[in-house]
């Protein structure tokens, strides 16, 4: 086990540097920061004070020297518009986003297990088919649009729940989320609602799945044998070797909302991290792209190096697999 | 020719067993259609700056200004017609999507296959890249491209191209595994055929049933990413009107309940990329020989 992990270890480092490379040199080949800074009349001698301010002046390669030497000293650099350090502006956006990912999370579980097992269990029932199509629309509707539909119909038509913001943040046992608040959960819970309703139909499809195979297996046929009721079936034989596959892919579904979250951040004006990377593209802010992008990335690697290790502490079969290679 | 008109004799009895799935194909012919002869079926040309008025602007869907022209879907904020933006709208979204798919399947397939074919450190090389890009999410492979380069035309199919072509070459990779390993293959190298010859002329065309299901999906993806990120405006310029910057624009206007700007060409965009997923979902049922 050792072994693989630090080969993956290594590996992950190869991918964030190249990565670094391939961020940096991108950004700063795009656009003109300065120009956005400063106001248009300014003289020749003010843009180039602003660009020396900023390292500008500098080659690339000597910037990205800089830049790699403060990063490994934790500092990403300072934001051009805010005049903060840009893992500063990211680490306090970053509880809004985690939020909105964990509460969505909950919802998509909640909803898409029962209906995938019910359909895995009776495949050929109407309702069943109905979920099925159902999940295939869910697939195939682009999360922004979802998100304008949900505004216009609960904020702007009905006027049920607010739009936009965060509202009213709570303290529970040191943590400061608008969960624990009446008014805060009344924010989380469409742009939660518009980011659950896409991961929906992929555990829906999933569970089905495994449920269909499980529900074949010698130990289903037994459980059934041995006269259980076919709730007990269901509820603890099905359900439990369901989770197998449904707790590692809860890592990376969790991940791929956080991905997504820029987008329904932006529809919501959530003031998450995923809203300040698409503010800081507009506005050519350098130091806060690449940050992003780094930390971004660098959760990625670190999140999928988590699952596979679960997944083997999970399954026993493919422990057994991997210490024969 | 006899041979191929049976084989889609027979592809076709399969197919139009499932009835959803033949509807939405027809469906989705189209929307091609559309797409393709926008200029011609168009009430309007929605760019031609002689014949949109401002005077129009935000009408609603079924009203008609003085001139006595119709707008079925209403007008946007600059006044063109809706129903025409949506076509010209689907003319960029399919062509973006259908384009970067094809270049995805090209490049996808040749490193699959090519994988296969020689094994070794090359094949672990080409599978390790592609384990790692597709333990990122789509959309956030497209925003790192499109946040370091910036946007425009260029840079969103390159995006969607790099989404994409993981998919394939992981597809090409595995039926080109099960292939090679049959007689036909062993018997076109006793014939010294050259490899390119053996890995494109007798391989590929037997992968491509498998390929074909994720291209009709890939595609209906790429096609769902590229109106996210013109949306959020990094992906299409504004020269560019794809379906996903027409609901951009309409954004603007929802909070003063105008609604029509951004919902139908949403609609347009669901049924287009629900269309496919139909047909692409009914083709993986029919090629997976386990179901």
């Amino acid at each position: 086990m050792t072994p693989y992990i630090l080969r993956r270890l290594a590996q992950s480092a190869l991918v964030l540097f190249i990565m670094s490379l391939l961020v940096f040199g991108g950004v700063n080949l795009v656009g003109d920061p300065v120009e956005m800074l400063i106001n248009p009349e300014a003289d020749q001698a003010e843009v180039e004070r602003v660009m020396r301010d900023l390292g500008l002046d500098r080659p690339v390669t000597e910037q990205y020297w800089y830049f790699l030497v403060n990063a490994f000293k934790g500092d990403l650099g300072d934001s051009f518009i805010f005049g903060e350090p840009a893992l500063k502006l990211i680490l306090q956006r970053m509880p809004a986003t985690l939020e909105l990912a964990c509460f969505s999370l909950f919802i998509s579980l909640l909803v898409a297990i029962p209906l995938g097992i019910y359909a895995g269990y009776k495949p050929d029932s109407k309702v069943s088919k109905t979920i099925m199509a159902g999940s295939i629309l869910g697939f195939s509707m682009p999360t922004f649009w979802v998100g304008i539909i949900f505004i216009m119909i609960f904020a702007v038509h009905l006027g049920w729940l607010p739009s936009t913001g965060r509202g009213e943040i709570g303290v529970f046992l040191g943590i400061h989320s608008s969960l624990f608040t009446l008014d805060g959960l009344s924010h989380v819970f469409l742009p939660a609602l518009n980011l659950a309703l896409f991961k929906m139909s992929s555990v829906i499809r999933l569970t089905r799945a495994g449920t269909r195979e499980i529900i074949l297996q010698d130990y289903i046929t037994f459980a059934r044998a041995k006269g259980l009721s076919e709730k007990r079936v269901v509820m603890v034989h099905v359900m439990k070797n369901i989770l197998i596959p449904i707790v590692t892919v809860i890592g990376l579904e969790f991940g791929s909302l956080i991905a997504f979250s820029t987008v329904t951040e932006t529809v919501f004006a959530w003031p998450g991290m995923g809203k300040l990377i698409i503010d800081s593209i507009y506005n050519l802010d350098r130091p806060v792209i690449v940050a992003y992008l780094m930390i971004i990335v660098t959760f990625f690697v670190f999140l999928n190096l988590a699952v596979d290790i679960l997944y083997t502490f999970l399954d026993p079969r493919v422990r057994v697999k991997g210490t024969e290679q | 020719m006899k041979h191929r008109f049976k084989n889609f004799q027979n592809f076709w009895r399969d197919f139009s067993a499932n009835k959803v799935a033949v509807v939405a194909l027809f469906i989705f012919s189209l929307i091609l259609f559309v797409a393709i002869f926008a200029p011609l079926v168009s009430p309007t040309d929605p760019y031609d700056l002689n014949t949109v008025s401002i005077m129009n602007s935000r009408l609603p869907p079924l009203s008609e200004d003085f001139g006595g022209n119709y707008f079925l879907l209403g007008t946007d904020g600059a006044g063109r017609d809706m129903v025409s933006a949506i076509f010209y709208g689907l003319r960029v979204s399919l062509g973006v999507g259908v384009l970067s798919g094809v270049f995805a399947l090209i490049i996808g397939s040749f490193f699959g296959i090519s994988a296969a074919f020689f094994r070794g450190k090359y094949e672990t090389f080409v599978m390790r890249i592609v384990d790692i890009q597709l333990s990122f999410p789509s959309i956030l492979v497209a925003l790192i491209i499109l946040a370091a380069f910036g946007k425009g035309v260029e840079k969103t199919i390159i995006a969607l191209i790099l989404v994409q072509w993981a998919y394939y070459a992981r597809t090409a990779r595995a039926s080109a595994l099960v292939e090679i390993n049959k007689e036909y293959v062993d018997a076109a190298r006793c014939l010294a055929f050259g490899n390119e010859r053996i890995m494109f002329k007798h391989i590929l065309p037997n992968c491509m049933a498998p390929l074909i299901v994720v291209g009709t999906l890939q595609t209906a993806h790429a096609i769902s990413l590229e109106a996210t990120l013109s949306f959020l405006g990094l992906g299409l310029p504004i020269t560019e009107p794809s379906l996903g910057l027409l609901i951009g624009n309409g954004f603007e206007y929802m909070y003063s309940g105008d609604f029509w700007i951004s919902i139908f060409p949403g609609v347009a965009l669901l049924i287009t990329v629900a269309s496919i997923n139909l047909v692409g979902d009914h083709l993986r049922d029919m090629f997976n020989p386990r179901l």
